[in-house]
């Protein structure tokens, strides 16, 4: 250690991600056990992100520490560069929250003393005080706001902050004068308190989108992509996904995905395509066949040579027609705009009706001016501005709890809308992974449930983890296994008591996948596996026909396969889909004016993810599905769909009462603010009422899901 | 009234500390791991 503190090279500071840590236990076996080894100079825990921060020696790799911790007991892998925390979208909003927060409460203060009589110079006084509070306090709490209006403005549309701004610039703006004239009304308070309630609405938005992202952040595989590479002399080591080039030799190990494409040079194994192509069945590929990026090698370890990289790969074609699919989406107007759209022009119409009024009906110039700028500020939309958010943060929040992550507040509106749902097959309708038949799991012994506990757990193949997975739900202990070894391409063997067990390929390999649990002496069982429907699938499915959404499957699998699932669901289906396919698919439904909702979890999933108006993916989706799509649902059950849907409707009927809750406000409010009779005290209470109310009946939503 | 010019500064003073603590908060990453800072006061230090 007294070596590494010498003025030494700096150290690296490596993040890992940790996603199996929860507790205080953890925190500190983790700190301590990392600190006390050689050439790591300290270790820091975040454990809401789930990290841990390392300083160590440059000559240390990523992957040693991932090893390290693998002996401490933890899962860890390094973190992806992309990954790294991206700045938080609330963070930003909490201090001129805080600044509007405290001047809005100092002012309302000395507004209570004014309304309850002060006048004179005492007035005068609390009015300048005010004002010194007030105006550097909206100059500095209302920028998030006059930003956004002045890019609105400034290209000619207009959205909720224009009116917000005008009404805030405008009230301050009177407040100052009518104090320079000593005069008897100062709206300081209203205008500070409208920005509180808005910055309210908009941090929590802000927070609601920080903590989705978070959670599809722990979902994305966060492992450096990278492979094993086989050197000129046979040594191996690794190398980054963007550091292999065309003619490098790649070792994929059992249940390791591809980095690039390739052809097969030694060895033969069977492939998991789905996430690519759809395709269910694992194909078998030999030597001088031709493997494709992103595909899971399901049997035996392979070496490949790289023959496309980086840009070239099917992975990054589809990319670019993701890209291309975006653009659709991104002309969508959001409600509040749209009720803007409607509300500025007539706001800033009654207005300038309202001077001209007083004009022809022989007031000055100021008084009618006065009155003219107090129907601006008392239609000044502070629950107009929260009627939205509030409403969709309350929905997420009851969504999330029901394990449904919603990416931001118009994924919602878009939602409400659809009337046409297209749904994958392979990973969506299905699990989208080999499973044990749950029947032979049953006829299966205590013992023979042991051993095969056993055996499963000592290997990493997705059959052995997928046997271990749903074995261990029915509480069967482990069996105490010597001598077990796998071995690569066969299976695991060990032995019980004496007794020779393995857990192996089957010997007569069919068309069917299964694995074969031997115990010495007793009758060989064969455990078959395949991809099943997700559970509550039938439910789901009548519960989107009852909302009057229809569904069918949209597949890139072979025709027999999809057949099976859609006499299996009563669904109709298309098979053989290709990634362009699919896009086009959703296009031409949307051009003939249905609103579509994709569900879909691969790669070829993600162009039409990206088109459709509203998406959704499993949580076991491709990184590509999960960050394409507005919502992620994380339990195995399909029932999630309906449930999505319901609740987007009712969040959007109760943003349809807030509006109009808002409207009625107004309708009483204006006429009094147009007769001359709103007072700073009037605007005060009307404002906080309306916003209460609307809070209120937002809340309604917490049980939405 | 008088009384007002000792009142109303001190009420400012007090409520623009609790503004400057929460800035300091804010500046020197106080909110980075709630979890985290909730779950250290449990752990035991050598």
């Amino acid at each position: 250690m007294t070596a590494l503190r010498k003025p030494a090279p700096a150290l690296d500071r490596t993040v890992l991600t940790v996603p199996s840590m929860h507790c205080a236990g953890c925190m500190s076996k983790i700190e301590r056990g990392l600190s006390a080894q050689p050439g790591i100079a300290s270790a820091r825990v975040n454990l809401s992100a789930r990290t841990v921060t390392v300083e160590h020696d440059p000559a240390i790799e990523a992957r040693e520490l991932v090893r390290r911790l693998a002996d401490l007991g933890y899962e860890a892998q390094a973190r992806r560069e992309e990954l790294a925390p991206r700045l938080s979208a609330a963070t930003p909003l909490l201090a001129p929250l805080a600044v509007a927060g405290f001047a809005a409460m100092n002012v309302m203060l000395l507004s209570v003393s004014v309304w309850a009589g002060a006048d004179g110079s005492t007035r005068d006084l609390f009015h300048w005080i005010s004002a010194g509070i007030g105006v550097p306090a909206i100059a500095y709490a209302g920028r998030p706001f006059f930003k956004s209006a002045w890019n609105a403005v400034r290209h000619g549309r207009t959205n909720m902050d224009v009116p917000i701004s005008l009404g805030v610039l405008i009230a301050t703006g009177l407040s100052l004068y009518e104090t320079m004239r000593h005069g008897q009304h100062a709206w300081f308070d209203g205008a500070l308190m409208l920005l509180t309630f808005l910055l309210i609405g908009r941090v929590l938005d802000a927070m609601m989108r920080d903590r989705t992202r978070a959670g599809v952040d722990a979902l994305l595989s966060q492992a450096a992509q990278g492979a094993m590479i086989v050197g000129p002399n046979g040594g191996v080591s690794w190398v980054e996904a963007g550091k292999l080039a065309i003619g490098m030799i790649m070792r994929i190990a059992a249940g390791e995905r591809l980095a690039a494409d390739g052809e097969i040079v030694s060895g033969r194994s069977r492939f998991d395509q789905s996430l690519l192509t759809g395709e269910s069945a694992p194909i078998t590929l030999h030597r001088g066949d031709q493997a494709l990026a992103g595909t899971l090698n399901l049997e035996a370890p392979v070496d490949v040579r790289v023959s496309h990289a980086g840009h070239d790969t099917t992975l990054a074609e589809i990319a670019r027609l993701m890209e291309a699919s975006t653009q659709n989406r991104s002309r969508y107007v959001r409600i509040a705009d749209r009720a803007a759209r409607l509300y500025a022009p007539a706001v800033h119409t009654l207005a300038a009706l309202t001077v001209v009024a007083w004009l022809i009906a022989g007031a000055g110039l100021y008084q009618a001016l006065v009155t003219g700028v107090a129907v601006l500020i008392i239609t000044c939309p502070c629950a107009l501005g929260l009627a939205v958010p509030v409403a969709q943060v309350v929905a997420s929040g009851a969504l999330m709890r029901a394990g449904i992550m919603v990416k931001d507040g118009s994924a919602l509106e878009r939602l409400a809308t659809v009337d046409r749902a297209l749904l994958d097959k392979t990973g969506t309708l299905t699990m989208g992974k080999p499973l044990p038949d749950p029947t032979t799991l049953r006829w299966l012994t205590q013992d023979e449930a042991a051993v095969a506990v056993a055996l499963a757990s000592y290997s990493r193949h997705p059959l052995s983890r997928a046997l271990a997975a749903a074995l261990a739900g029915s509480d069967i202990a482990a069996a105490p296994l010597t001598e077990v070894a796998e071995r690569a391409g066969e299976g695991v063997f060990g032995h019980w008591f004496g007794l020779e067990v393995s857990l192996s390929r089957p010997q007569s390999g069919g068309a069917t996948m299964a694995v074969a649990l031997a115990i010495e002496g007793r009758p060989v069982r064969l455990i078959p596996f395949s991809d099943r429907l997700r559970p509550d699938s039938a439910a789901a499915l009548t519960q989107l026909g009852q909302m009057g959404i229809e569904s069918s499957i949209l597949s890139g699998d072979r025709a027999a396969a999809v057949g099976e699932i859609a006499i299996a669901t009563g669904l109709t289906a298309q098979a053989n889909a290709r990634p362009a396919d699919k896009e086009a698919l959703v296009s031409r439904l949307r051009a003939s004016g249905r609103k579509v909702l994709m569900v879909g979890d691969g790669l070829n999933d993600g162009p039409a993810l990206a088109a459709a108006d509203a998406s959704m993916a499993p949580g076991s989706a491709s990184d590509v599905g999960l960050q394409a799509a507005d919502f992620v649902f994380v339990q195995d059950s399909l029932v999630a769909l309906p449930r999505a849907v319901r609740a987007a409707r009712r969040t959007m009927a109760v943003v349809r009462q807030n509006f109009a809750l808002a409207i009625g406000y107004n309708v009483l409010a204006v006429p009094l603010a147009m007769a001359g009779m709103v007072t700073p005290l009037v605007a005060a209470v009307a404002m906080s009422l309306s916003s209460l109310i609307v809070v209120a009946n937002s809340l309604r939503l917490a049980r939405a899901a | 009234m008088t009384i007002l010019l000792l009142l109303i500064p001190a009420a400012l003073a007090i409520g623009g500390l609790g503004l400057a603590a929460f800035f300091w908060a804010l500046r020197h990453g106080q909110f980075e791991d709630p979890q985290g800072n909730a779950a250290r006061i449990l752990m035991d230090d050598e």
